[in-house]
């Protein structure tokens, strides 16, 4: 087998120096009746070519998002990722390295969280960021956790704008927390009355901006009335190119800032691996989930980093940790940091304009179509569009026309009514004849 | 007249004594700066064209201060990331002998296989009629699973190990509220030897945590679980191979107690490693176990994640499963992805989406290239190189649990370190500068200066002798009272030691733009 690199002679004699007679020897702790004698079912070994092969037919199945015109969002978007991010993330020391507990032979990897946490800090207009979560909605879910914790009160208030997803997941670890989760009913219109919910009982109202309608919501009254009743604002964006465009949810009052990374630097992946990022006011560090990266000198006096704050976490205080996190995204991370050290402030508005210019000339034209309704006042590269049919069937007969034209909102929300909208996202990579390709697929459909 | 010597070709007066450089850097191992330090926020390594003029759709709520973003060209990119991943050691700088988390060979294979455009470029939420192949391939991933480890079914969802142990526990927790015992089964107990991940997963929904204490052979005792069983135990959850590097050898009896007590077994299968091919944990009496793709199946753990961390469940706790799923329906795989739209009672949803796809394409891609033999005997070699390493030390280092055969790792505590003046951390830091990862230290809890050392089936003997070779040179010079060697160590790494202590005490997190210099110079 290509990957082992014992011969029989050197199993031979390894065994005589451990003075056993075989290696089943040293499985004898194993239960005599659990001790598998024959193989298991499952096929023999495999060459490269005949793997190769069979996965190459399994993605052949698939239709990747750069062979169609592409306009599926809600939560992960097709972005150009630069060669030069896939290259430097499959260098050895980076691929192949474990999360740096010797820091003195992780200073690669420990610098650039640190640069990481100073870029999601300056984006999201926060004192503080960590070295990452698995993702967005998981992050939420410890976002909502980490308000507990600081305000020591347990009922969270989520917003009818929040991804779906995101919900369950939060619902799901509350249930399970025995902690109380207020839902508001899907806001298509981004015009909710959340101030109404909140009060002294709420640890935290959640707040999606751009929402998952695509409405961009304006967090100051939220955060100023949550502030009042002692209660924390969790800023959350699934889109983290949109902060190169909008006002930052730090300057408009969020204490705890989380979000869905992977439109820097990350491929589309089916849905994952993508990486969550978590940022705070800095008075809550130790209240934080998650590795922390921090500056220290070595014992030359140089300036070098490792991981910090460590009591918050699992393998220090156990059951009283702050998370059980431990493995996070390292390389999703590294992907994220080296695309917006590409990009820099000036790249990175710049694709935020080229986004939102797609999706206002798409909208514009999609409004054209008869049975069409955009519904947003407010965008960023999302909007939400009402059809005079089904959106779930439309999408499958744009799908057989060549054309992936969004996501029906009743995939997220099966049963709320909302079948007939449409979500349609638009990025850097969509082009006039996508979008004619997708106006005249959608007259044939509808 | 042409010079007919060319240049000099000998070594010269080439001396051995430091020659301290301008710019601080010595050859190949280079100072870099942050990208703060050199970048410059009108700098973009991206080429965009600016859009046509248009009336944004933003409600007013444009940015408009300054992010403080720095931007490199991409010259100075590639050269900046370059120099910071040879400041990094990896699996294949090396042997990488860190206990528990198994470090074995990341193949490129699976790295080119999880990049074709029909896994790395598809959304989660085009229509499933476009996806069949991304569903073939969980749902394939699923069955070899189910089969290593003959269980009912897996949940491929969640992230990590510490989330795939979340969604065990979620499993059990929403089994015993089924049963009525919500309020009533809420201790789990867990061996003071356990990773840290197991009590904070536990506690993190409400349970109780209660250890079971160690014992002297490093195995947990039937008695010993007896004694804390009740009617309030919801669960155990027992690592198998244990963090001692032993298999349970009172499993089957642990089990069965577990079961009659009306409580379920959650195995942290974290050293699964050890034993595909040789044992199934289902044949063992375990209701849940995650796996870790990340080490078991080798998805590169690319400076701490992403992993990926599947549950495989009894058929008691089956039905619970998270959505989504792949099931099949009407002889074809569906995507169930709604609570509504399951057959069974799913306890609800671990994460967005469908969990870490670009791992699975990986596992599986390794387990094709393996098959059933290879895995079997990857297990074998793993244990034969960690059992070859211990038979080759157990002379000079000291086994906390006496000398005898271990599973894919081996243990040894600081005992035979008395009175040499030097620690774990001192003879891990010696280690580095001798060209080795160290091993895992410190942990498993249970031991004094723990020394835990997976090599993994990665290595040949060649390699493992040197290793040896190196191990017991540094443990003869330790006990040769040559304590600098190991107190001032790492001497050659890209830094010397780090204190964690300052950065702990005073928490710089990011940078921050040096103050003016009239300010700096009060």
């Amino acid at each position: 087998m290509r990957y082992l690199p014992l011969s029989d002679t050197d199993r031979g004699e390894m065994l005589a120096r451990i003075g056993a007679k075989s290696v089943d020897d040293l499985f004898a702790d194993i239960p005599k009746d659990k001790l598998l004698k024959a193989p298991i079912d499952l096929p023999r070994r495999k060459g490269e070519m005949e793997v190769e092969r069979i996965l190459s037919r399994m993605s052949a199945k698939n239709m990747s998002a750069s062979s169609v015109p592409f306009f599926v969002g809600a939560g992960a978007y097709k972005h150009h990722v630069p060669a030069t991010v896939d290259h430097l993330i499959q260098r050895s020391e980076f691929l192949t390295s474990y999360t740096p507990y010797q820091p003195e032979i992780a200073q690669g990897t420990l610098q650039y969280l640190f640069e990481f946490q100073t870029q999601v800090a300056a984006l999201t207009g926060m004192e503080v960021a960590n070295a990452s979560m698995y993702d967005g909605s998981t992050g939420t879910g410890e976002a909502v956790l980490m308000a507990h914790r600081v305000t020591k009160r347990r009922k969270a208030v989520l917003s009818g704008g929040l991804h779906p997803h995101y919900v369950d997941v939060v619902k799901t670890l509350s249930d399970m927390a025995s902690d109380e989760v207020v839902t508001l009913v899907p806001d298509v219109s981004g015009t909710e009355d959340i101030l109404s919910q909140i009060d002294d009982s709420i640890s935290c109202v959640v707040v999606q901006t751009p929402d998952m309608f695509g409405n961009v919501r304006d967090l100051k009254a939220i955060a100023e009335k949550a502030h009042q009743h002692g209660a924390l604002l969790i800023a959350v964006f699934t889109e983290a190119v949109s902060l190169g465009l909008l006002q930052s949810p730090g300057s408009q009052g969020a204490d705890i800032v989380v979000g869905e990374g992977q439109s820097i630097g990350n491929a589309l992946n089916f849905g994952g691996p993508y990486v969550g990022l978590f940022a705070a006011k800095s008075k809550y560090i130790r209240q934080m989930p998650g590795r922390l990266c921090g500056e220290t000198v070595d014992a030359d006096g140089n300036r070098g980093f490792v991981l910090t704050l460590s009591t918050r976490e699992q393998h220090i205080r156990r059951d009283k940790a702050t998370s059980n996190i431990c493995t996070n995204s390292g390389l999703c991370t590294l992907a994220f940091t080296i695309h917006m050290s590409l990009l820099g402030e000036a790249g990175l508005t710049r694709l935020a304009r080229i986004n939102h210019a797609n999706a206002v000339k798409l909208a514009d034209q999609l409004s054209g179509v008869k049975g069409v309704e955009v519904l947003n006042k407010t965008f960023f590269n999302e909007f939400t569009m009402r059809l005079a049919k089904p959106a779930a069937e439309i999408v499958e007969r744009l799908a057989e026309k060549g054309v992936l034209g969004g996501v029906p909102v009743s995939r997220l929300l099966p049963g709320a009514g909302l079948d007939n909208l449409l979500l349609v996202a638009s990025t850097e990579v969509n082009t006039d004849d996508d979008r004619a390709a997708f106006v005249a697929a959608l007259k044939e459909v509808l | 007249m042409l010079n007919r010597q060319g240049r000099p070709s000998t070594a010269g007066e080439a001396g051995t004594t430091e020659h301290p450089t301008f710019t601080g850097n010595k050859a190949l191992a280079q100072i870099e700066p942050l990208i703060f330090e050199f970048g410059r926020t009108d700098t973009t390594g991206v080429d965009l064209d600016e859009p046509e003029a248009f009336t944004p759709r933003l409600g007013g709520m444009e940015r408009k201060d300054a992010i403080g973003l720095p931007g490199l060209s991409e010259p100075e990119t590639m050269r900046h990331y370059v120099r910071l991943s040879q400041m990094n050691y990896g699996i294949d700088t090396g042997l990488f002998p860190l206990g528990s988390c198994t470090m074995k060979h990341n193949a490129r294979l699976n790295e080119r296989m999880a990049r074709l455009p029909g896994f790395s470029d598809v959304h989660p939420l085009q229509p499933v009629s476009t996806v069949k192949g991304a569903l073939e391939l969980m749902n394939e991933l699923a069955r070899y699973l189910v089969t290593l480890t003959n269980m009912t079914t897996v949940a491929l969802s969640p992230k990590a190990g510490a989330h795939g142990e979340l969604c065990g526990m979620m499993a059990i927790k929403a089994a015993i509220e089924a049963r009525g015992e919500g309020k009533t089964r809420n201790v789990v107990l867990v061996p003071d030897s356990a990773h840290g991940t197991n009590p904070a997963t536990a506690a993190l929904i409400g349970f109780v945590v209660k250890p079971v204490p160690a014992r002297d052979d490093g195995w947990v005792h039937v008695d010993d679980v007896k004694k804390l069983l009740g009617p309030d135990v919801a669960a155990i959850m027992l690592t198998n191979p244990n963090t001692c590097g032993l298999f349970e050898n009172q499993v089957s009896e642990i089990a069965k107690a577990i079961h009659d007590a009306g409580a379920y077994f959650y195995c942290d299968g974290a050293n699964f490693n050890a034993i595909v091919g040789k044992a199934k944990p289902g044949d063992l009496g375990v209701d849940a176990m995650h796996i870790n793709l990340h080490k078991t199946f080798s998805t590169p753990h690319g400076g701490g994640g992403p992993g990926s961390g599947p549950v495989v469940l009894s058929a008691r706790l089956a039905p619970y499963a998270p959505v989504p799923f792949v099931t099949v329906k009407d002889g074809e795989l569906t995507l169930v992805e709604h609570e509504e739209d399951a057959a069974e009672t799913p306890f609800g949803r671990m994460t967005a989406f469908h969990g870490q796809m670009g791992m699975y394409v990986r596992a599986l891609s390794y387990m094709l290239s393996h098959g059933s033999d290879g895995m079997k005997q990857a297990s074998e070699d793993a244990v034969l190189n960690a059992n070859y390493i211990r038979a080759s030390l157990s002379d000079l280092f000291s086994q906390p649990f006496g000398d005898k055969p271990c599973m894919h790792e081996v243990l040894f505590d600081d005992t035979w370190l008395k009175d040499t003046g030097v620690t774990t951390l001192d003879f891990a830091k010696a280690m580095i500068d001798e060209g080795y990862h160290p091993m895992t230290m410190y942990f498993p809890l249970v031991v004094h200066g723990a020394m835990l050392i997976e090599p993994t089936e990665s290595e040949s003997k060649v390699s493992l002798d040197l290793f040896i070779a190196t191990l017991r040179d540094l443990a003869f010079a330790a006990k040769n009272g040559d304590t600098a060697r190991f107190t001032g160590a790492p001497y050659h790494a890209p830094c010397r030691r780090l204190d964690e202590t300052r950065a702990a005490r005073n928490p710089v997190l990011k940078w921050t733009p040096p103050a003016p210099i009239a300010e700096a110079a009060e």
